[in-house]
């Protein structure tokens, strides 16, 4: 049974809001109870932006995620912001290009993705968050890539179009990243 | 139709569209901007009135002057900027004016916080302006149930000619899920508003707005007309959920998004052999009493939970009339409390005994 | 017999409830002349109008067209909620200076500054006079009344507003003009400004105002003669009459 929890965190500009979304759309596509809740307001300018996605068979009751199935960690602050609300044996995925050298949890599934690093490879650190939900998806496997990316052509409308491309290959790039590291 | 993934904010500006708006006036204010911004854009394309007021205070007075014109009205706000708006309310409550208000509530008092709270339970329950008078109010748990609501609570504010409240918080109107805009709401039987200014005088005798009555028999005559309104929410449109109370032992009574939090806490409950229903007011005016007339014997105790440091817990104990030991459990500030704390709360009481 | 010829008669603007005014105050007058302009420009039918807080709160009495009461200042925006879903609809609001300069003035700088297409009767007597007689922002220095018993004083209250000259700064005001009703030739110019106001609405070109310098004999405790001749002698002096703003006239340059 499909029931995953999971939070996005990092700085506001590195596309957290976004990532988590892309999962809600495309939940709401294959007609999956999903619920997304950001955190809003000051906070978001500049300190940590972070939402919550919630994807499962049965009916979402609670917005708050207390004990996360996974989490998708962009920056420093936002890892010991949440970390210790990860369940055991959950999936923490780091953006290990900011976050480094830091101590993990022992009871969880750690994966160090260089995503800035692969991002500026690709010819854009805008698409680091990109890398980061195509490896989220690779451990996961709640949704493909092309499932993704089927979203992005429905929402990235005018401007945003030309990006769909690039995006198309972070995602490629972080699932690439996973499958070496295993 | 395929559900649509929307933010809380938009799709009940979404939802007022559909139900046929006509006008919307408000003033930004941070939980709700989402929903003014989408009707910015989109009221003009349907040839409806859009228009960022001054101030609340302005805006719920054009809001009294589109209602007294006949036209379908709505604004929103979050709980300061609601405060602001109460002499309106109480005036279109007195000219007896049909509105939807949606207060997409923060943590209070004074400017207070940003973060999703339920501590303007009182203002809305109990009117908030001045005078004899209440808001038909509605307190939605999913973005599901406010689109439903919202479609219908113009129906209500026009067949009561009395405001309707939309009570959510920051919560709702932050977060996004999958929503049927086609699902049908109930149609209520509505007259003709022959009572309207409307610029069209031709064939009747003038219309008149008016909450103003000198004459204290008059005023009394009056304030007794709309409490006929108000006693026929309470026989007839008390609305709620009963949640798993076949057999609890104990009974939650929230409502809005903390009732979706507790439906978490009693499935972890339910894990742990423990069963736990719950109450969920959907009209939080009229306070549905009659729910307590249907709690089972095994109840034993009653636990109010509320973002807040406790305000509903008062009608509680109206309706209770003392039958059951009633407990509480709140966070306020902006804290949306987590299921597990609720859990603990429930067991405390449970070993208590 | 001789045959009778009507001369005047009461405008059908106008109601047959019996005025709330006091002996020799000038809103009578006003009342009349809104009335007029009204069934002059043939739009009686199709006018709303807007009675705000004051001694003509129970003015939705005394025109025979659809009237809303509105809450203390409040007129210019609920004139705006009626407009902007009725835009081929007339809407007048009728102001006193406690409700307009004071309570109300942020709702009638914001209603001019969108440019509604709307029109205020603006009534200046220089106090509040339904609640007794209190100071407005409008009261003269020097001037008696129940909150500034030893006369306004500049040093505690400041120098009185002018709503027309400040109203005229607003860019999206398109005419505002100050008349006064103390003298026959005056009520005729009076009701050539207001007439052009509504005319201005009724052609959709935008906001008007029209301040017309009041009496209160009541209140400023005079004889509705003396009341006269010192809202001659006292208020024009101060409150010049005249257009300060013709956005209709500039566009024609």
């Amino acid at each position: 049974m499909l029931d995953e929890k999971l939070i996005v965190a990092g700085f506001g500009g590195q596309g957290v809001m976004l990532t988590g979304q892309l999962l809600s759309y495309c939940a709401t596509n294959k007609d999956i109870n999903t619920l997304w809740f950001p955190s809003y307001g000051p906070e978001t300018r500049g300190g940590t932006a972070n939402c919550s996605v919630t994807i499962s068979d049965e009916t979402v009751n609670s917005p708050v995620i207390s004990k996360p199935d996974s989490l998708m960690i962009f920056n420093k602050p936002s890892l010991a912001k949440f970390m210790p609300k990860l369940k055991k044996d959950g999936n923490l995925v780091v953006n290990a290009s900011l976050v480094k050298d830091l101590d993990f949890r022992e009871d969880v599934n750690v994966y160090e993705i260089e995503a800035n690093d692969i991002a500026l490879k690709l010819g854009n650190l805008k698409a680091a968050n990109m890398v980061m939900l195509g490896a989220y998806l690779a451990i996961t496997k709640i949704f493909t890539n092309k499932e993704i990316v089927a979203v992005m052509k429905e929402k990235f409308t005018g401007e945003k179009a030309q990006f769909i491309d690039l995006n198309k290959q972070a995602l490629e790039a972080g699932k690439k990243a996973v499958e070496t590291s295993a | 139709m395929a559900k649509v993934l929307m933010k809380g904010n938009e799709a009940m500006a979404l939802a007022a569209i559909k139900a046929g708006a006509d006008a919307f006036y408000g003033y930004p204010i941070t939980p709700q901007n989402e929903l003014p911004e989408y009707m910015s854009k989109h009221m003009k394309e349907h040839g409806r009135v859009f228009l960022q007021s001054e101030s609340e205070v302005a805006a719920i007075n054009m809001i009294y002057g589109a209602a007294g014109a006949g036209a379908r009205v709505i604004t929103s706000s979050s709980s300061p900027g609601i405060a602001l708006k109460q002499e309106g309310i109480s005036y279109m409550a007195g000219a007896e004016l049909p509105a939807v208000i949606v207060n997409v509530m923060r943590g209070g008092p004074g400017l207070g916080g940003i973060q999703p709270s339920q501590g303007d339970y009182k203002q809305i329950t109990r009117g908030g302006g001045n005078g004899d008078y209440y808001l038909y109010s509605l307190a939605p748990e999913s973005l599901q149930e406010a689109v439903d609501l919202i479609k219908e609570s113009f129906d209500i504010a026009d067949y009561f000619r009395n405001p309707v409240m939309i009570a959510v918080d920051g919560l709702i109107g932050q977060m996004m899920e999958p929503v049927d805009f086609e699902l049908e709401t109930p149609k209520w039987d509505l007259p003709k508003k022959t009572w309207a200014t409307d610029g069209n005088q031709k064939g009747r005798d003038k219309n008149i707005i008016n909450s103003l009555y000198l004459d204290p028999n008059d005023l009394e005559k009056h304030d007794l007309k709309l409490k006929k309104k108000y006693d026929e929410m309470k026989r007839d449109h008390q609305r709620y959920e009963l949640i798993n109370m076949d057999k609890a032992d104990i009974a939650i009574v929230a409502f809005g998004s903390t009732a979706r939090v507790c439906r978490t806490s009693i499935q972890l409950l339910e894990e742990e052999g423990i069963n736990c229903g719950m109450i969920r007011p959907i009209t939080i005016y009229p306070f549905p009493s009659k729910a307590f007339d249907e709690i089972p014997k095994s109840v034993k105790d009653l636990l109010v939970v509320e973002m807040n440091t406790g305000q509903m817990i008062d009608d509680v104990k109206i309706v209770n009339e003392g039958k059951l030991p009633i407990h509480f459990y709140g966070r306020s500030g902006g804290i949306v409390p987590e299921a597990e704390e609720i859990v603990e709360k429930v067991k405390e009481i449970m070993g208590g005994e | 017999m001789a045959k009778t010829k009507t001369i005047y008669e009461k405008s059908n603007g106008l109601s047959d409830a019996h005025l709330s005014y006091c002996p020799g105050c000038t809103h009578g007058i006003i009342h009349k002349l809104v009335a007029e302009c009204l069934v002059e420009l043939d739009v009686l039918d199709r006018t709303i109008g807007i009675s705000s807080v004051g001694c003509s709160a129970l003015n939705y009495d005394f025109f025979s067209c659809d009237m809303q009461q509105a809450a203390h200042g409040r007129a210019p925006a609920v004139a705006t909620g009626i407009k902007r879903v009725k835009p081929d609809s007339i809407v007048f609001t009728y102001q006193g200076d406690g409700d307009l300069a004071s309570i109300g003035i942020a709702e009638a700088i914001h209603a001019a500054h969108r440019g509604e297409n709307v029109t205020i009767v603006f009534v200046n007597n220089a106090i509040y006079g339904m609640t007794g007689g209190q100071m407005a922002p409008t009261t003269l220095i020097g001037q008696k009344t129940t909150t500034s018993p030893d006369g306004r004083e500049e040093a505690h209250s400041g120098l009185p507003l002018k709503i027309s000259e400040m109203m005229a700064t607003i860019p999206g005001a398109t005419y505002i003009e100050r008349v006064s009703v103390h003298n026959p030739k005056h009520v005729i110019k009076a009701k050539k400004a207001l007439k052009k106001a509504f005319e201005i609405q009724k052609n959709k070109q935008g906001f008007t105002l029209i301040e017309f310098i009041s009496t209160c004999p009541v209140n400023w405790g005079m004889k509705p003669k003396d009341a006269v001749d010192w809202a001659v002698d006292n208020m024009i002096p101060y409150y010049p009459l005249g257009v300060f703003k013709d956005k209709t006239n500039e566009e024609a340059n």
